[in-house]
Protein backbone atom coordinates (compact mmCIF):
# COMPACT_ATOMS: atom_id res chain seq x y z
CA UNK A 1 0.00 0.00 0.00
CA UNK A 2 2.31 3.00 1.04
CA UNK A 3 4.43 1.19 -2.29
CA UNK A 4 1.55 2.38 -4.04
CA UNK A 5 1.15 5.58 -2.50
CA UNK A 6 4.90 6.19 -3.10
CA UNK A 7 4.65 5.34 -6.99
CA UNK A 8 1.68 7.65 -7.44
CA UNK A 9 3.65 10.41 -5.32
CA UNK A 10 6.35 10.05 -8.04
CA UNK A 11 4.19 9.49 -10.75
CA UNK A 12 2.30 12.66 -9.91
CA UNK A 13 5.69 14.55 -9.83
CA UNK A 14 6.83 13.60 -13.01
CA UNK A 15 3.04 14.41 -14.54
CA UNK A 16 3.81 17.78 -13.06
CA UNK A 17 7.02 17.83 -14.58
CA UNK A 18 6.14 17.01 -17.94
CA UNK A 19 2.94 20.17 -17.67
CA UNK A 20 5.37 22.65 -16.45
CA UNK A 21 7.58 22.17 -19.35
CA UNK A 22 4.80 21.76 -21.83
CA UNK A 23 3.52 25.26 -20.99
CA UNK A 24 7.06 26.47 -21.54
CA UNK A 25 7.46 24.68 -24.52
CA UNK A 26 4.17 27.36 -25.43
CA UNK A 27 5.38 30.02 -24.90
CA UNK A 28 8.91 29.28 -26.94
CA UNK A 29 10.02 33.16 -27.72
CA UNK A 30 9.23 34.45 -24.06
CA UNK A 31 10.97 31.43 -22.45
CA UNK A 32 14.06 31.68 -24.88
CA UNK A 33 14.54 35.10 -23.29
CA UNK A 34 14.23 33.83 -19.86
CA UNK A 35 16.91 31.06 -21.19
CA UNK A 36 19.06 33.46 -22.47
CA UNK A 37 19.07 36.00 -19.74
CA UNK A 38 19.86 33.21 -17.77
CA UNK A 39 22.58 31.30 -19.74
CA UNK A 40 24.44 34.92 -19.91
CA UNK A 41 24.36 35.74 -16.34
CA UNK A 42 26.20 32.07 -15.93
CA UNK A 43 28.82 31.96 -18.52
CA UNK A 44 30.36 35.21 -17.51
CA UNK A 45 31.42 34.18 -14.37
CA UNK A 46 31.77 30.58 -15.97
CA UNK A 47 34.14 31.65 -18.76
CA UNK A 48 36.44 33.82 -16.42
CA UNK A 49 36.88 30.61 -13.87
CA UNK A 50 37.88 28.93 -16.86
CA UNK A 51 40.42 31.32 -17.94
CA UNK A 52 41.65 31.87 -14.44
CA UNK A 53 41.57 27.77 -14.54
CA UNK A 54 43.99 27.93 -17.15
CA UNK A 55 46.31 30.82 -16.22
CA UNK A 56 46.74 28.33 -13.23
CA UNK A 57 47.70 25.12 -15.02
CA UNK A 58 50.41 27.75 -16.89
CA UNK A 59 52.06 28.53 -13.85
CA UNK A 60 52.13 24.78 -12.23
CA UNK A 61 54.01 24.25 -15.54
CA UNK A 62 56.80 26.69 -14.22
CA UNK A 63 56.89 25.39 -10.74
CA UNK A 64 59.50 22.88 -12.25
CA UNK A 65 61.67 25.63 -13.19
CA UNK A 66 62.12 27.15 -9.88
CA UNK A 67 65.20 27.07 -8.55
CA UNK A 68 67.01 28.74 -5.91
CA UNK A 69 70.72 30.22 -5.68
CA UNK A 70 72.76 29.59 -2.63
CA UNK A 71 75.31 32.38 -3.06
CA UNK A 72 78.02 31.17 -0.38
CA UNK A 73 80.25 32.93 2.04
CA UNK A 74 83.48 33.78 0.80
CA UNK A 75 85.49 32.09 2.80
CA UNK A 76 84.74 28.92 1.84
CA UNK A 77 86.81 26.41 -0.25
CA UNK A 78 85.43 24.62 -3.48
CA UNK A 79 85.93 21.07 -1.26
CA UNK A 80 83.66 22.28 1.94
CA UNK A 81 81.53 24.12 -1.40
CA UNK A 82 81.23 20.51 -2.74
CA UNK A 83 80.14 18.50 0.54
CA UNK A 84 77.49 21.11 1.10
CA UNK A 85 76.38 20.36 -2.33
CA UNK A 86 76.27 16.78 -1.54
CA UNK A 87 74.50 16.97 1.60
CA UNK A 88 71.97 19.07 0.29
CA UNK A 89 70.96 16.75 -2.18
CA UNK A 90 70.17 14.05 -0.14
CA UNK A 91 67.10 16.43 1.54
CA UNK A 92 63.51 15.38 0.50
CA UNK A 93 62.46 18.80 -0.79
CA UNK A 94 65.44 19.05 -2.92
CA UNK A 95 65.27 17.17 -6.25
CA UNK A 96 68.67 18.26 -8.30
CA UNK A 97 71.70 20.34 -6.83
CA UNK A 98 74.50 21.50 -8.83
CA UNK A 99 77.62 23.47 -7.89
CA UNK A 100 79.61 26.43 -9.32
CA UNK A 101 82.80 27.68 -7.88
CA UNK A 102 83.76 31.32 -7.92
CA UNK A 103 86.35 31.39 -10.58
CA UNK A 104 84.01 29.74 -12.91
CA UNK A 105 81.60 32.42 -12.31
CA UNK A 106 83.81 35.09 -12.88
CA UNK A 107 85.03 33.20 -16.32
CA UNK A 108 80.93 33.34 -17.28
CA UNK A 109 80.57 36.70 -16.05
CA UNK A 110 83.75 38.33 -17.96
CA UNK A 111 82.45 35.97 -21.10
CA UNK A 112 79.08 37.54 -20.63
CA UNK A 113 79.77 41.26 -19.66
CA UNK A 114 82.97 42.20 -21.47
CA UNK A 115 84.46 43.39 -19.18
CA UNK A 116 88.03 41.79 -19.30
CA UNK A 117 90.41 44.68 -18.30
CA UNK A 118 87.95 46.09 -15.85
CA UNK A 119 87.97 42.91 -13.84
CA UNK A 120 91.32 42.22 -14.34
CA UNK A 121 92.33 45.20 -11.87
CA UNK A 122 90.59 43.60 -9.12
CA UNK A 123 92.90 41.91 -6.05
CA UNK A 124 90.79 38.97 -5.73
CA UNK A 125 87.09 37.68 -7.34
CA UNK A 126 84.24 39.32 -5.95
CA UNK A 127 82.00 36.86 -7.02
CA UNK A 128 80.97 34.20 -3.92
CA UNK A 129 80.73 30.37 -5.12
CA UNK A 130 76.66 29.51 -6.23
CA UNK A 131 74.77 26.13 -5.39
CA UNK A 132 71.83 26.10 -7.37
CA UNK A 133 69.04 24.24 -5.83
CA UNK A 134 65.86 22.78 -7.09
CA UNK A 135 63.16 22.06 -4.94
CA UNK A 136 60.60 19.43 -5.65
CA UNK A 137 58.05 22.08 -7.31
CA UNK A 138 55.26 19.69 -8.51
CA UNK A 139 54.63 18.44 -5.01
CA UNK A 140 55.39 21.53 -2.84
CA UNK A 141 53.34 24.23 -1.77
CA UNK A 142 54.66 27.88 -2.24
CA UNK A 143 55.06 28.32 1.08
CA UNK A 144 56.87 25.36 2.02
CA UNK A 145 59.45 26.35 -0.89
CA UNK A 146 59.38 29.67 1.09
CA UNK A 147 60.34 27.83 4.39
CA UNK A 148 63.15 25.76 2.15
CA UNK A 149 64.83 28.92 1.24
CA UNK A 150 64.82 30.32 4.83
CA UNK A 151 66.24 27.03 6.35
CA UNK A 152 68.73 27.16 3.53
CA UNK A 153 69.47 30.76 4.22
CA UNK A 154 70.54 29.92 7.88
CA UNK A 155 73.19 27.34 7.17
CA UNK A 156 76.52 28.25 8.36
CA UNK A 157 78.25 28.37 4.97
CA UNK A 158 75.68 30.16 2.85
CA UNK A 159 75.69 34.41 2.74
CA UNK A 160 72.20 34.99 0.90
CA UNK A 161 69.64 32.16 -0.77
CA UNK A 162 67.43 33.26 -3.33
CA UNK A 163 64.38 32.17 -4.73
CA UNK A 164 64.65 33.21 -8.73
CA UNK A 165 60.86 33.19 -8.90
CA UNK A 166 59.41 35.78 -7.15
CA UNK A 167 57.32 36.49 -9.93
CA UNK A 168 55.77 33.41 -10.42
CA UNK A 169 54.73 33.90 -6.36
CA UNK A 170 52.99 37.44 -7.81
CA UNK A 171 51.32 35.95 -10.53
CA UNK A 172 49.41 33.35 -8.31
CA UNK A 173 48.63 36.26 -5.78
CA UNK A 174 47.07 37.79 -9.18
CA UNK A 175 45.28 35.01 -9.52
CA UNK A 176 43.79 35.01 -5.92
CA UNK A 177 42.78 38.22 -6.25
CA UNK A 178 41.45 37.33 -9.66
CA UNK A 179 39.36 34.41 -7.94
CA UNK A 180 37.92 36.48 -5.27
CA UNK A 181 36.86 38.52 -7.68
CA UNK A 182 35.51 35.79 -9.84
CA UNK A 183 33.32 34.71 -7.02
CA UNK A 184 32.12 37.82 -6.19
CA UNK A 185 30.72 38.48 -9.78
CA UNK A 186 29.66 34.89 -10.05
CA UNK A 187 27.31 35.45 -6.54
CA UNK A 188 26.13 39.09 -7.34
CA UNK A 189 25.19 37.10 -11.13
CA UNK A 190 23.88 34.63 -9.51
CA UNK A 191 21.78 36.56 -6.97
CA UNK A 192 20.33 38.05 -10.80
CA UNK A 193 19.58 34.78 -12.12
CA UNK A 194 17.31 34.10 -8.75
CA UNK A 195 15.96 37.29 -9.21
CA UNK A 196 15.16 36.84 -12.40
CA UNK A 197 13.54 33.56 -11.97
CA UNK A 198 11.75 34.91 -9.00
CA UNK A 199 9.98 37.73 -11.13
CA UNK A 200 9.51 35.52 -14.01
CA UNK A 201 7.43 33.12 -11.60
CA UNK A 202 5.63 36.26 -10.07
CA UNK A 203 4.19 36.89 -13.09
CA UNK A 204 3.60 33.11 -13.82
CA UNK A 205 1.44 33.22 -11.10
CA UNK A 206 -0.26 36.45 -11.08
CA UNK A 207 -1.34 34.93 -14.81
CA UNK A 208 -2.90 32.00 -12.97
CA UNK A 209 -4.54 33.90 -10.24
CA UNK A 210 -7.91 32.28 -10.68
CA UNK A 211 -7.24 28.99 -11.70
CA UNK A 212 -5.06 29.19 -8.11
CA UNK A 213 -8.29 30.47 -6.42
CA UNK A 214 -10.27 27.26 -7.62
CA UNK A 215 -7.71 24.92 -7.06
CA UNK A 216 -7.83 26.53 -3.35
CA UNK A 217 -11.67 26.10 -3.32
CA UNK A 218 -11.75 22.31 -4.41
CA UNK A 219 -8.92 21.91 -1.72
CA UNK A 220 -5.87 22.16 -3.00
CA UNK A 221 -2.97 22.34 -0.11
CA UNK A 222 -0.42 24.99 -0.58
CA UNK A 223 1.98 22.47 -1.62
CA UNK A 224 0.08 21.41 -4.27
CA UNK A 225 -0.12 24.71 -5.87
CA UNK A 226 3.11 25.64 -5.28
CA UNK A 227 4.97 22.01 -6.94
CA UNK A 228 4.02 23.14 -10.60
CA UNK A 229 5.53 27.04 -10.14
CA UNK A 230 8.58 25.23 -8.61
CA UNK A 231 9.49 22.37 -11.17
CA UNK A 232 8.74 26.18 -14.04
CA UNK A 233 11.53 27.52 -11.80
CA UNK A 234 13.59 23.78 -12.23
CA UNK A 235 12.99 24.13 -16.21
CA UNK A 236 14.25 27.62 -16.58
CA UNK A 237 17.50 26.90 -14.29
CA UNK A 238 18.61 24.25 -15.66
CA UNK A 239 17.56 24.85 -19.04
CA UNK A 240 19.36 28.31 -18.72
CA UNK A 241 22.57 26.42 -17.23
CA UNK A 242 22.53 24.59 -20.83
CA UNK A 243 22.32 27.53 -22.12
CA UNK A 244 25.37 29.21 -20.17
CA UNK A 245 27.26 26.04 -21.29
CA UNK A 246 26.77 26.28 -24.89
CA UNK A 247 28.00 30.52 -24.37
CA UNK A 248 30.71 29.18 -22.99
CA UNK A 249 31.60 26.91 -25.56
CA UNK A 250 31.43 29.74 -27.81
CA UNK A 251 33.53 31.81 -26.02
CA UNK A 252 36.09 29.08 -25.45
CA UNK A 253 36.37 28.39 -29.03
CA UNK A 254 36.19 31.88 -30.34
CA UNK A 255 39.03 32.62 -27.74
CA UNK A 256 40.56 29.22 -28.64
CA UNK A 257 42.57 30.35 -31.84
CA UNK A 258 44.19 33.52 -30.45
CA UNK A 259 45.56 32.09 -27.52
CA UNK A 260 47.45 29.03 -29.80
CA UNK A 261 49.37 31.74 -31.20
CA UNK A 262 49.84 33.58 -28.32
CA UNK A 263 51.25 30.36 -27.01
CA UNK A 264 53.06 29.59 -29.93
CA UNK A 265 55.56 32.17 -29.92
CA UNK A 266 56.36 31.96 -26.87
CA UNK A 267 57.38 28.36 -27.66
CA UNK A 268 55.06 27.11 -25.20
CA UNK A 269 52.93 23.19 -25.49
CA UNK A 270 49.99 25.06 -23.76
CA UNK A 271 46.44 24.84 -25.26
CA UNK A 272 43.28 25.73 -23.70
CA UNK A 273 41.73 23.66 -21.34
CA UNK A 274 37.94 23.98 -21.87
CA UNK A 275 36.33 21.84 -18.40
CA UNK A 276 33.50 21.29 -20.85
CA UNK A 277 32.58 18.17 -18.91
CA UNK A 278 32.43 19.42 -15.28
CA UNK A 279 30.96 22.65 -16.31
CA UNK A 280 28.29 20.92 -18.69
CA UNK A 281 27.65 19.46 -15.43
CA UNK A 282 27.90 22.04 -13.03
CA UNK A 283 26.03 25.26 -14.92
CA UNK A 284 22.93 23.10 -14.97
CA UNK A 285 23.09 22.55 -11.76
CA UNK A 286 23.39 25.64 -10.39
CA UNK A 287 20.97 26.74 -12.46
CA UNK A 288 18.70 24.39 -11.30
CA UNK A 289 19.14 25.00 -7.69
CA UNK A 290 18.34 29.05 -8.55
CA UNK A 291 15.97 28.26 -10.75
CA UNK A 292 14.60 26.47 -7.46
CA UNK A 293 15.16 28.68 -5.06
CA UNK A 294 13.69 31.80 -6.77
CA UNK A 295 10.49 29.98 -7.78
CA UNK A 296 10.46 29.15 -3.78
CA UNK A 297 10.73 32.98 -2.93
CA UNK A 298 8.61 34.47 -5.38
CA UNK A 299 5.54 31.74 -4.73
CA UNK A 300 6.34 31.94 -0.79
CA UNK A 301 5.67 35.03 -1.02
CA UNK A 302 2.39 35.52 -3.37
CA UNK A 303 0.88 32.70 -3.44
CA UNK A 304 -0.69 33.49 0.42
CA UNK A 305 -1.85 36.74 -1.30
CA UNK A 306 -4.49 34.70 -3.60
CA UNK A 307 -7.23 33.45 -1.30
CA UNK A 308 -10.74 32.50 -2.90
CA UNK A 309 -13.50 35.50 -2.24
CA UNK B 1 -24.71 18.34 9.58
CA UNK B 2 -24.95 22.26 9.29
CA UNK B 3 -25.17 23.72 12.91
CA UNK B 4 -25.11 27.89 12.90
CA UNK B 5 -25.20 29.49 16.65
CA UNK B 6 -25.67 32.89 17.41
CA UNK B 7 -23.59 34.27 13.84
CA UNK B 8 -21.91 37.10 13.19
CA UNK B 9 -20.23 38.53 10.13
CA UNK B 10 -18.86 42.17 10.14
CA UNK B 11 -17.35 43.21 7.40
CA UNK B 12 -14.31 45.69 8.18
CA UNK B 13 -16.11 49.09 6.92
CA UNK B 14 -18.77 48.22 9.73
CA UNK B 15 -21.08 46.37 7.37
CA UNK B 16 -22.98 43.60 9.03
CA UNK B 17 -23.82 41.25 6.29
CA UNK B 18 -25.29 38.57 8.96
CA UNK B 19 -26.84 39.05 12.29
CA UNK B 20 -27.60 36.99 15.09
CA UNK B 21 -27.66 34.04 13.12
CA UNK B 22 -28.86 30.45 13.90
CA UNK B 23 -30.58 27.36 12.27
CA UNK B 24 -29.34 23.89 11.47
CA UNK B 25 -29.34 21.61 7.97
CA UNK B 26 -30.10 17.73 9.28
CA UNK B 27 -28.16 15.01 8.04
CA UNK B 28 -28.98 14.24 4.18
CA UNK B 29 -31.31 17.25 4.23
CA UNK B 30 -31.68 19.16 0.87
CA UNK B 31 -32.77 22.97 1.57
CA UNK B 32 -32.97 25.96 -0.09
CA UNK B 33 -31.71 29.61 0.93
CA UNK B 34 -33.33 32.65 -0.36
CA UNK B 35 -33.46 36.53 0.42
CA UNK B 36 -33.25 39.47 -1.67
CA UNK B 37 -29.91 40.64 -2.94
CA UNK B 38 -27.41 41.20 -0.42
CA UNK B 39 -29.53 39.53 2.49
CA UNK B 40 -26.32 37.63 3.25
CA UNK B 41 -26.55 34.09 1.18
CA UNK B 42 -23.32 34.36 -0.64
CA UNK B 43 -21.67 35.43 3.05
CA UNK B 44 -23.45 32.69 4.99
CA UNK B 45 -22.22 29.87 1.74
CA UNK B 46 -18.88 31.32 2.34
CA UNK B 47 -18.94 31.02 6.01
CA UNK B 48 -19.62 27.57 5.32
CA UNK B 49 -17.57 26.87 2.88
CA UNK B 50 -14.41 28.67 5.20
CA UNK B 51 -13.87 31.41 2.46
CA UNK B 52 -14.78 33.44 5.10
CA UNK B 53 -14.77 33.24 9.15
CA UNK B 54 -17.55 34.34 11.56
CA UNK B 55 -16.63 37.18 13.48
CA UNK B 56 -18.83 35.89 16.31
CA UNK B 57 -20.96 32.49 16.87
CA UNK B 58 -20.68 29.17 16.01
CA UNK B 59 -20.35 27.38 12.92
CA UNK B 60 -20.26 23.70 12.76
CA UNK B 61 -19.70 21.48 9.76
CA UNK B 62 -20.00 17.99 10.06
CA UNK B 63 -19.25 17.47 13.32
CA UNK B 64 -16.20 20.17 12.77
CA UNK B 65 -15.63 23.82 15.00
CA UNK B 66 -15.02 25.80 11.86
CA UNK B 67 -13.87 28.86 14.23
CA UNK B 68 -11.31 26.14 15.43
CA UNK B 69 -9.93 25.11 12.50
CA UNK B 70 -6.56 26.00 11.95
CA UNK B 71 -5.67 27.98 8.67
CA UNK B 72 -3.22 24.80 7.43
CA UNK B 73 -6.18 22.47 7.95
CA UNK B 74 -8.32 24.16 5.48
CA UNK B 75 -7.76 22.40 2.48
CA UNK B 76 -8.90 19.56 3.89
CA UNK B 77 -11.81 20.41 5.24
CA UNK B 78 -12.81 22.09 1.94
CA UNK B 79 -12.53 18.42 0.08
CA UNK B 80 -15.30 17.65 2.23
CA UNK B 81 -17.59 20.50 0.70
CA UNK B 82 -19.00 20.46 -2.80
CA UNK B 83 -19.10 23.71 -4.24
CA UNK B 84 -20.94 24.91 -7.31
CA UNK B 85 -20.80 28.75 -8.58
CA UNK B 86 -23.38 30.40 -10.81
CA UNK B 87 -19.94 31.46 -13.08
CA UNK B 88 -19.03 27.79 -13.01
CA UNK B 89 -15.23 28.54 -12.20
CA UNK B 90 -13.76 25.75 -14.81
CA UNK B 91 -10.43 26.02 -15.74
CA UNK B 92 -10.27 27.05 -19.07
CA UNK B 93 -7.17 25.94 -20.47
CA UNK B 94 -8.19 22.22 -19.62
CA UNK B 95 -10.66 19.75 -20.64
CA UNK B 96 -13.66 18.70 -19.40
CA UNK B 97 -12.24 15.71 -18.39
CA UNK B 98 -9.26 17.23 -16.48
CA UNK B 99 -11.52 19.71 -15.04
CA UNK B 100 -13.37 17.14 -12.97
CA UNK B 101 -10.60 15.16 -12.18
CA UNK B 102 -9.02 18.46 -10.67
CA UNK B 103 -10.29 17.37 -6.69
CA UNK B 104 -9.27 13.87 -7.12
CA UNK B 105 -5.61 14.74 -8.37
CA UNK B 106 -5.58 17.38 -5.76
CA UNK B 107 -6.30 14.23 -3.00
CA UNK B 108 -3.86 11.89 -4.72
CA UNK B 109 -5.94 9.50 -6.17
CA UNK B 110 -4.30 7.22 -8.30
CA UNK B 111 -4.42 6.88 -12.13
CA UNK B 112 -7.14 4.39 -12.94
CA UNK B 113 -9.54 5.80 -10.00
CA UNK B 114 -9.63 9.01 -11.41
CA UNK B 115 -10.47 7.80 -14.77
CA UNK B 116 -13.80 5.74 -13.31
CA UNK B 117 -14.67 8.51 -11.06
CA UNK B 118 -14.67 11.19 -13.16
CA UNK B 119 -16.58 8.95 -16.09
CA UNK B 120 -19.03 7.93 -13.48
CA UNK B 121 -19.37 11.79 -12.26
CA UNK B 122 -19.61 13.17 -16.14
CA UNK B 123 -22.13 9.69 -17.28
CA UNK B 124 -24.34 11.60 -14.52
CA UNK B 125 -24.86 14.88 -15.77
CA UNK B 126 -25.07 13.13 -18.63
CA UNK B 127 -21.58 14.69 -20.75
CA UNK B 128 -19.72 11.69 -20.66
CA UNK B 129 -19.10 12.38 -24.80
CA UNK B 130 -17.58 16.11 -24.21
CA UNK B 131 -14.84 14.53 -21.96
CA UNK B 132 -12.24 15.74 -24.64
CA UNK B 133 -13.63 19.28 -24.89
CA UNK B 134 -12.84 22.62 -23.93
CA UNK B 135 -15.01 24.47 -21.70
CA UNK B 136 -15.54 26.94 -23.76
CA UNK B 137 -16.85 25.02 -26.78
CA UNK B 138 -19.93 24.07 -24.09
CA UNK B 139 -22.87 26.35 -23.74
CA UNK B 140 -23.67 27.33 -20.23
CA UNK B 141 -26.03 24.50 -19.05
CA UNK B 142 -23.56 22.19 -19.73
CA UNK B 143 -20.55 24.30 -17.76
CA UNK B 144 -22.47 24.75 -15.04
CA UNK B 145 -22.87 20.57 -15.74
CA UNK B 146 -19.04 20.47 -15.48
CA UNK B 147 -19.14 22.53 -12.23
CA UNK B 148 -21.82 19.70 -10.49
CA UNK B 149 -19.59 17.03 -11.74
CA UNK B 150 -16.45 18.62 -10.50
CA UNK B 151 -18.11 18.60 -7.35
CA UNK B 152 -19.11 16.00 -6.93
CA UNK B 153 -16.45 13.89 -7.87
CA UNK B 154 -14.84 12.81 -4.80
CA UNK B 155 -18.43 12.28 -3.23
CA UNK B 156 -18.70 15.09 -0.59
CA UNK B 157 -20.92 14.66 2.25
CA UNK B 158 -21.93 18.32 1.80
CA UNK B 159 -22.68 20.06 -1.43
CA UNK B 160 -23.19 23.76 -1.45
CA UNK B 161 -24.55 26.01 -4.93
CA UNK B 162 -24.72 29.28 -5.11
CA UNK B 163 -27.24 30.68 -7.62
CA UNK B 164 -26.78 27.42 -9.77
CA UNK B 165 -29.52 28.14 -12.01
CA UNK B 166 -28.98 32.39 -11.93
CA UNK B 167 -27.37 32.50 -15.59
CA UNK B 168 -29.77 29.86 -17.40
CA UNK B 169 -33.49 29.63 -18.61
CA UNK B 170 -35.89 28.05 -17.04
CA UNK B 171 -35.64 24.19 -18.72
CA UNK B 172 -31.85 24.02 -18.13
CA UNK B 173 -32.88 25.41 -14.34
CA UNK B 174 -35.49 22.77 -13.47
CA UNK B 175 -32.97 20.14 -15.02
CA UNK B 176 -29.75 21.19 -12.60
CA UNK B 177 -32.22 21.38 -9.58
CA UNK B 178 -33.24 17.66 -10.47
CA UNK B 179 -29.92 16.57 -10.73
CA UNK B 180 -29.50 18.43 -7.01
CA UNK B 181 -32.18 16.09 -6.40
CA UNK B 182 -30.37 12.67 -7.65
CA UNK B 183 -27.56 13.33 -5.17
CA UNK B 184 -29.42 14.62 -2.12
CA UNK B 185 -31.45 11.32 -2.65
CA UNK B 186 -28.33 8.91 -2.27
CA UNK B 187 -27.45 10.81 1.46
CA UNK B 188 -25.87 14.12 0.45
CA UNK B 189 -26.63 17.12 2.37
CA UNK B 190 -27.24 19.88 -0.40
CA UNK B 191 -28.15 23.58 0.39
CA UNK B 192 -28.64 26.05 -2.41
CA UNK B 193 -28.72 29.67 -2.64
CA UNK B 194 -30.86 31.05 -4.85
CA UNK B 195 -33.67 33.77 -6.04
CA UNK B 196 -35.60 31.54 -8.47
CA UNK B 197 -38.80 31.50 -6.32
CA UNK B 198 -41.19 30.22 -8.78
CA UNK B 199 -38.90 27.14 -9.51
CA UNK B 200 -38.41 26.27 -5.91
CA UNK B 201 -41.98 26.69 -4.86
CA UNK B 202 -42.83 23.46 -7.01
CA UNK B 203 -40.16 21.65 -4.74
CA UNK B 204 -40.75 19.70 -1.72
CA UNK B 205 -37.89 21.15 0.58
CA UNK B 206 -37.11 23.28 3.47
CA UNK B 207 -36.57 27.21 2.81
CA UNK B 208 -34.13 29.41 4.86
CA UNK B 209 -35.08 33.35 4.35
CA UNK B 210 -32.66 35.82 4.90
CA UNK B 211 -33.96 39.56 5.61
CA UNK B 212 -30.79 42.11 6.28
CA UNK B 213 -28.53 39.27 7.46
CA UNK B 214 -31.28 37.83 9.78
CA UNK B 215 -33.31 34.88 9.54
CA UNK B 216 -36.53 36.27 8.23
CA UNK B 217 -38.33 32.86 8.27
CA UNK B 218 -38.21 28.99 8.20
CA UNK B 219 -40.89 27.30 5.70
CA UNK B 220 -41.34 23.68 6.31
CA UNK B 221 -41.70 21.24 3.45
CA UNK B 222 -43.87 23.67 1.18
CA UNK B 223 -45.61 20.95 -0.29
Amino acid sequence: MINLNFKNYLLRHLQVMLFTLGRIWRQPLASLMTFMVIGIALALPASLYVLLKNIEQVSTQWDDVAQISLFLKQDINDQKAQKLATELKAWPEITNVSYQSASKSLEEFRKLSGLDSLLDTLPTNPLPAVVIVQPDGKNLQADVIGDLVSRLEALPDVELAQLDMEWLQRLRSINETGQRGISILGLLLSLSVLLVIGNTIRLAILNQQSEIRVIKLVGGTNTFIRRPFLYTGFWYGTLGGFVAWITLLITMGLINGPINELASQYNSQFTLTWLSGSMMLFLPFTGMLLGVMGAWLAVGRHLSAIEPT
Amino acid sequence: MIKFTDVYKRYTNQYEALSGLSFELMDGEMAFLTGHSGAGKSTLLKLIALIERASHGQVLVNNQNLTRLPPRKIPYYRRQIGLVFQDHNLLHDRTVFDNVALPLVIAGENHREIGRRVRAALDKVGLLNKERNLPIALSGGEQQRVGIARAVVNRPPVLLADEPTGNLDPDLSRDIMHLFEQFNQVGVTVFIATHDLDLIKTMPYRQVILHKGRLSQQTEHSI
